[in-house]
């Protein structure tokens, strides 16, 4: 026991002597979560818009009136030729272009279809999508209003009856982007912080040669082991803290479910990401090597497999068997499930386990190689 | 020019850490073929449950052309209210209509009736696509049945205005087209900051930086050195995504070739400057890779447009943006590569990378000059 508390007091000394280190360890986690907090949404507002009006009648500006009073765009330039909007597509000043014809006004007072043209940048495919849509549904409400100003104007015809939907939102009522993404984004942040700090920890000693000199000690394999990884358990407790406290006090993301179930279920991902750090450290020779596999191996795969911004159940079956093996995964149905819908471990079991099990499998591992190689 | 020795010093370290290359060659095609195949916008096959009181032939004709679609899976059918809640709470259904026992009454007497639709919102995004999917099902239900009642009553029902859209560059909106340019980014910023900033401080930690100091090196000859091989293999790294792209998917470059690598040579100075001056921070390769990761593989990452919209991000955010390069390589390479434009076209994004990379190298030449002459 006295081993082990002694080696803690070396890596904290060790961590203290670097000034840098731990401010990174505390600032560094804080600042990500604010940053990418904001900046991981999927919502697409302020859509650049180009109008091209060949019309210039009444209908005609309160058609295009619909497209900025949704808040969804923003008109960049009024065109006189349709021809200049390829132009502003191609150096990217604008994302869309509408082109209302000559004649709209007088067509619509008279009863006639008529057709408005949408240019839209392909580019990105997602806006793009989203963007047309908007179009869509401003020029379906447009036609509504025409529809039901000739039917009065007409008298006596009654509208058909009508399914009418009535949509309620659960969990997150607002469809708000940041109470889906900064758990996610606190997960994310956790992983790379835990796994980088186990990654290099092994592997510095032996890069700089101090390996030899513990060796040389009367330090048991074990010892050694649970006192290098300690501190960063401490470390990681102390960062579980403070990313969530940013999510919960910064964002303002409604902790539905109970605060000592997360923290609990937190610290066993740690587990995993500490074991995976230590797995990789014992596999390379230099710092360099353990934080390019760390990456490489780790956190690419686990941040596009485990649905951290794009649903799994989107991804074709054979990655979906993939993600299977993702232990961030598991713990993302958690940290969501227990700020956003506030359900407990009655639901929340089975990834429990399944964190558990790559908890203990990973960190057994690590232990194993590395006990291996002090052997 | 004494720069030869030392790239070659740098290619035999590279050459000797076999891991740390093939990482570097094969970084490329393993994220390319992950995000091609793994990222995807669509949202389809969402999971549906019904929970339908009223069971007539109506309700269910109108379930039928909702789920006639491949956007939802009709996966469960509910019997009870209690059901719907454990439904969403484990995540089971996306969500849950539930069609009340007056429906049919009330729409054959000619009166409204109304569905209830349970989202789950917890992923914001699909629950706005599924909703909109469900709003565009059921209008097209109201449109039919509206239709097939007028075309009795003789009338003709006909909207007034159509949208006719027109998409450029990516006419079938593949999501691909769109993120395999912007892997550039990503992975040029990893093999230039990340590796140029870990090789610089491996040789302060290790001790190794004084031997060269003693030298007759110059210390611009040894930063060169050092940085050079990382240019080559971001080179080698580029020209196999570009290929890996073009091959698995369909990822044409439809503008110049050589502006397309001028960009990309600008681009990778960029991360070197920014690797360069993380090394004249850091004093171990441990803080080197965090401020490495933390300023240019996130952001490069979330806040270079890659994948997110810039233009949906709070205004603070928009201006913080700008501190890094990636931002503006991506828009210069999705236009050189999808749209078919030059660089003259986008000269004020090129402007910026340039400032950036005058910036950057400026700076960590002094701070690290002033290192090795200590």
């Amino acid at each position: 026991m006295k081993t082990i508390r002694q080696i803690i007091i070396k890596e904290f000394l060790q961590l203290r002597a670097d000034k840098r280190m731990l401010p990174i360890m505390i600032i560094a986690p804080i600042l990500q979560v604010i940053l990418l907090g904001y900046a991981a949404t999927v919502d697409v507002k302020n859509i650049s818009l180009v109008v091209c009006d060949l019309d210039n009648t009444r209908e005609s500006r309160e058609y295009l009136t619909r497209y900025t009073n949704t808040g969804y765009f923003t008109v960049v330039e009024y065109l006189d030729k349709p021809e200049e909007i390829d132009d502003y597509l191609d150096r990217s000043k604008a994302i869309m272009g509408v082109v209302i014809p000559k004649n709209f006004g007088r067509k619509i007072q008279s009863g006639t279809p008529t057709q408005v043209q949408l240019i839209a940048d392909g580019a990105d495919a997602n806006t793009a999508n989203i963007s047309i849509g908007y179009a869509s549904q401003i020029t379906a409400g447009y036609a509504q209003s025409i529809l039901l100003e000739r039917t009065t104007r007409a008298g006596g015809l009654r509208l058909p009856a009508q399914v009418l939907a009535q949509t309620r939102v659960w969990y997150n009522p607002d469809l708000r982007s940041a109470n889906f993404m900064v758990p996610g984004v606190v997960a994310m942040v956790l992983m790379i912080v835990t796994t980088t700090f186990a990654a290099a920890a092994i592997v510095r000693e032996k890069e700089i040669g101090t390996m030899e000199q513990l060796m040389v000690t009367p330090i048991k394999p074990h010892e050694l082991i649970i006192g290098k990884l300690l501190p960063f358990i401490i470390i990681g407790a102390v960062d579980v803290g403070l990313v969530l406290g940013v999510a919960v006090l910064w964002f303002s993301i409604p902790l539905k479910g109970s605060v000592l179930l997360l923290y609990g279920l937190s610290g066993l991902f740690i587990l995993t990401t500490l074991g995976l750090g230590l797995f990789v450290s014992t596999i390379s020779n230099t710092q360099q090597q353990a934080l390019m596999t760390a990456q490489f191996f780790i956190f690419f795969p686990f941040i596009f497999l485990s649905g951290f911004t794009f649903p799994i159940a989107n991804m074709p079956q054979a990655i979906q068997v993939l993600t299977y093996f993702v232990p961030l995964r598991y713990f993302l149905e958690i940290i969501r499930g227990l700020f956003l819908k506030g359900v407990g471990i009655e639901t929340l079991w089975p990834q429990a386990v399944t964190l558990l099990g790559f908890g203990i499998v990973i960190l057994s591992l690590a232990v194993m190689r590395f006990q291996k190689r002090l052997g | 020019m004494n720069v030869l020795p030392v790239i070659k010093k740098e290619f035999r370290q590279i050459r000797r850490d076999k891991r740390a290359l093939g990482i570097l060659v094969f970084l490329p095609a393993f994220l390319l073929v992950l995000v091609g195949y793994a990222l995807n916008f669509d949202v389809k096959h969402l999971s549906l449950a019904i929970f339908d009181e009223d069971r007539s032939s109506t309700s269910r004709e109108f379930v039928q052309s909702l789920t006639h679609s491949e956007y939802f899976d009709l996966n469960y059918t509910l019997t009870s209210e209690r059901e719907i809640d454990a439904m969403l709470n484990s995540g089971k259904a996306h969500l849950v209509l539930r069609v009340p026992r007056d429906f049919s009454r009330n729409l054959l007497s000619g009166k409204n009736a109304t569905v209830q639709i349970l989202l789950d919102g917890s992923n914001n995004n699909t629950a706005s696509v599924a909703g909109g999917y469900t709003a565009a099902a059921i209008q097209h239900y109201n449109a039919r049945i509206s239709g097939e009642l007028l075309a009795r009553q003789g009338k003709s029902f006909s909207p007034p205005i159509s949208l006719e859209p027109k998409v450029f560059y990516n006419p079938d909106l593949k999501s691909a087209k769109f993120l395999v340019p912007g892997l550039f980014g990503l992975i040029l910023m990893i093999v230039t900051v990340i590796s140029t900033s870990l090789s610089v401080v491996r040789e302060k930690e290790l001790g190794t930086m004084e031997q060269l100091q003693t030298s007759p090196l110059k210390s611009y000859e040894i930063i060169l050195g050092k940085a050079l091989p990382y240019l080559l293999i971001g080179l080698v790294a580029a020209t196999i995504i570009l290929l890996c792209g073009w091959i698995l998917f369909d990822v044409t470059v439809r503008g110049n070739i050589f502006m397309l690598y001028t960009a990309i040579l600008v681009f990778m100075l960029a991360g070197l400057g920014q690797g360069l001056l993380i090394s004249s921070v850091a004093d171990t390769q441990q803080i080197a890779f965090f401020l490495s990761v933390f300023s240019s593989l996130l952001p490069s990452f979330l806040l270079s447009g890659f994948i997110f919209p810039i233009s949906s991000m709070p205004v603070v955010l928009q201006i913080i943006s700008n501190v890094q390069a990636a931002k503006f390589f991506l828009v210069i390479v999705r236009s050189i590569i999808l749209k078919g434009t030059d660089l003259f076209a986008v000269w004020d994004q090129v402007a910026y990378l340039l400032v950036f990379v005058a910036v950057t190298i400026g700076v960590s030449s002094v701070r690290l000059q002033r290192d090795l002459n200590a």
